[in-house]
């Protein structure tokens, strides 16, 4: 699916849940969401416009925890970024791990470096620091003071 | 479930290359259930990037791996040029599809090698790592390394290939032609391999879709993703080659798609000499002063699937956040799928088929507390919980 088209699709689809949308290349989107429509969103851009599932880069900024899920149109070469913003003093969201199981190490990982949960993770266990890290230590975290 | 027991492989075991432990829970011959436990390896590169320049970066996710030491820099370029938002001339895209289709030659010879010692088949392993010598000695002829070519940077190549390596890399091609059938026809004709690996850990291409396998994983399920294809980069459109690809899923497919692809590199590098050749040399690079702010993603085909980059840059002159996406890290995950309800023997070489890539997969070294900023592990300590994690699994185990 061309780009544009994408936008419009994705506008026309979930009004309510879609803050704003970027096109960051020729062939780069970014779609701006409430982290309560993370599911429902990726779910369709996986099972209905049959997306791959890239990775998710989160980072610690002022505004919270941000999360890019990165999605691959592979017809097109697209990359579609799905951007939501969890709060500093709250970082859960729904996890996508029941429905992609590509998502579940990511999501372990994010939640052991940056302590973001994951809602109803199916195995949310530690994945790279099982048994040999402090509790509560999240070494990608910033101090903004 | 009474008679489950697990046998561990790993963290420490002749059978791999790397650390990383698989707990293979089994009930007599059958593998039940599978899980992989790592950490292992984790350098923390990812944050170190935070801490270098764009240029120092390269130097950085070049050391990410060291078998695809090419692929890192080159999804890393691209996502900097995305941002930057410059065009690098037609040389320059020519010498790295070369680097590019050269690691991805040396890489499958090293998989089809490690298959074959895997499997019994010393010989097979004997051949592949002898015909992988020359294009090792190429690298070491336009580099100067045999390994960690340092060839990539923002807006080009750091050394151009002149007419004379032009000639030997084509004399190269010519006898690895001959050594790619001599290798194909060993693995594809021997009855053995066959039943050793044909049906055996198989991935629907529904299994590789859940599971957003990559590369040649993806491929061998009929799953036709390719990066060099979808969204090509460098010189990948520039010249004519084909997308190889299998139905099957098995550890046979991946094999036969991998063999294949050495004949599609060596078809994409000779055409890129033949243009390199129409090029006025030295035109390897347009400078690039300064990096915007905003993000970039940039990915590659490397040889095991795509390189997934992410870069965050505020203006300054380091990244604020480097994501790095290695295609083990998708691929690894496939195993719950293609090794339960394997025996045992055929287990290791379902581990082996996706070729995995563990110090591309982890990247961390030192722990730090985020209100003191004191350090609690370093290198030599997290070395020393790993030995002593080792000690405790032996004595569970009572090995």
């Amino acid at each position: 699916m061309d780009k544009q088209d994408f936008i419009k699709h994705i506008n026309k689809h979930f009004p309510d849940d879609v803050i704003d949308t970027t096109i960051n290349k020729e062939k780069r989107v970014t779609v701006d969401i409430k982290p309560a429509a993370i599911l429902k969103v990726s779910g369709h851009l996986f099972n209905e416009l049959e997306l791959r599932f890239i990775i998710a880069s989160a980072f610690h900024t002022k505004k919270g925890f941000e999360i890019l899920y990165h999605f691959s149109d592979d017809t097109e070469g697209n990359i579609i970024n799905i951007h939501v913003i969890l709060p500093e003093e709250k970082p859960e969201v729904e996890s996508l791990a029941n429905m992609l199981s590509g998502a579940n190490w990511i999501e372990r990982e994010m939640s052991e470096l940056l302590g973001i949960t994951f809602l109803n993770h199916p195995e949310p266990e530690k994945l790279i620091s099982e048994g040999n890290w402090a509790e509560g230590v999240y070494p990608y975290r910033k101090n903004f003071k | 479930m009474a008679n489950r027991k697990i046998i561990p492989v790993g963290p420490y075991h002749p059978l791999q290359e790397e650390p990383e432990l698989f707990k293979l829970y089994c009930e007599g011959e059958t593998v039940k259930d599978i899980k992989w436990e790592t950490g292992y390896n984790h350098r923390g590169i990812e944050k170190l990037s935070e801490s270098k320049t764009f240029e120092q970066v390269f130097f950085l996710v070049e050391r990410i791996c060291g078998i695809c030491s090419t692929s890192h820099p080159f999804a890393y370029a691209n996502c900097m040029e995305e941002i930057a938002d410059v065009e690098i001339p037609d040389r320059a895209k020519y010498i790295r599809s070369i680097i590019g289709e050269l690691e991805r030659l040396h890489s499958h010879y090293l998989w089809v090698g490690l298959a074959g010692h895997f499997l019994g088949y010393n010989t097979v392993f004997m051949w592949a790592w002898k015909y992988r010598e020359p294009i090792l000695d190429m690298f070491e002829i336009i580099s100067g390394n045999r390994n960690s070519y340092a060839m990539f940077k923002i807006g080009g190549v750091r050394r151009d290939v002149n007419q004379n390596q032009i000639d030997q890399l084509r004399k190269v091609m010519n006898q690895i032609k001959k050594k790619n059938d001599l290798l194909t026809g060993a693995v594809m004709d021997d009855p053995v391999i066959h039943a050793r690996t044909k049906g055996v850990g198989v991935l629907t291409k529904q299994d590789v879709m859940d599971y957003a396998a990559v590369g040649p994983t993806a491929r061998a399920s009929g799953w036709k993703i390719d990066i060099r294809h979808d969204d090509p980069y460098a010189a990948y459109d520039m010249v004519d080659w084909n997308v190889i690809t299998a139905q099957e899923g098995d550890v046979f497919a991946k094999a036969k798609v991998r063999l294949l692809e050495n004949y599609e590199s060596i078809k994409i590098i000779e055409q890129c000499l033949d243009k390199l050749e129409q090029e006025p040399e030295g035109n390897t690079e347009v400078k690039v002063k300064e990096i915007p702010e905003g993000i970039g993603t940039g990915h590659a085909e490397a040889p095991r699937g795509e390189v997934f980059h992410f870069v965050k840059t505020d203006g300054s002159n380091s990244p604020v956040r480097h994501k790095i996406r290695a295609p083990s890290y998708v691929n690894i995950a496939t195993f719950k799928k293609s090794c339960v309800g394997q025996t045992i023997s055929d287990a290791t070489i379902s581990l082996a088929a996706v070729d995995p890539c563990y110090c591309c997969t982890e990247r961390m070294a030192f722990a730090y507390d985020h209100d003191t900023g004191k350090k609690i592990y370093d290198g030599n300590e997290l070395v020393q919980l790993s030995q002593k994690k080792t000690e405790e699994i032996r004595k569970t185990y009572k090995i």
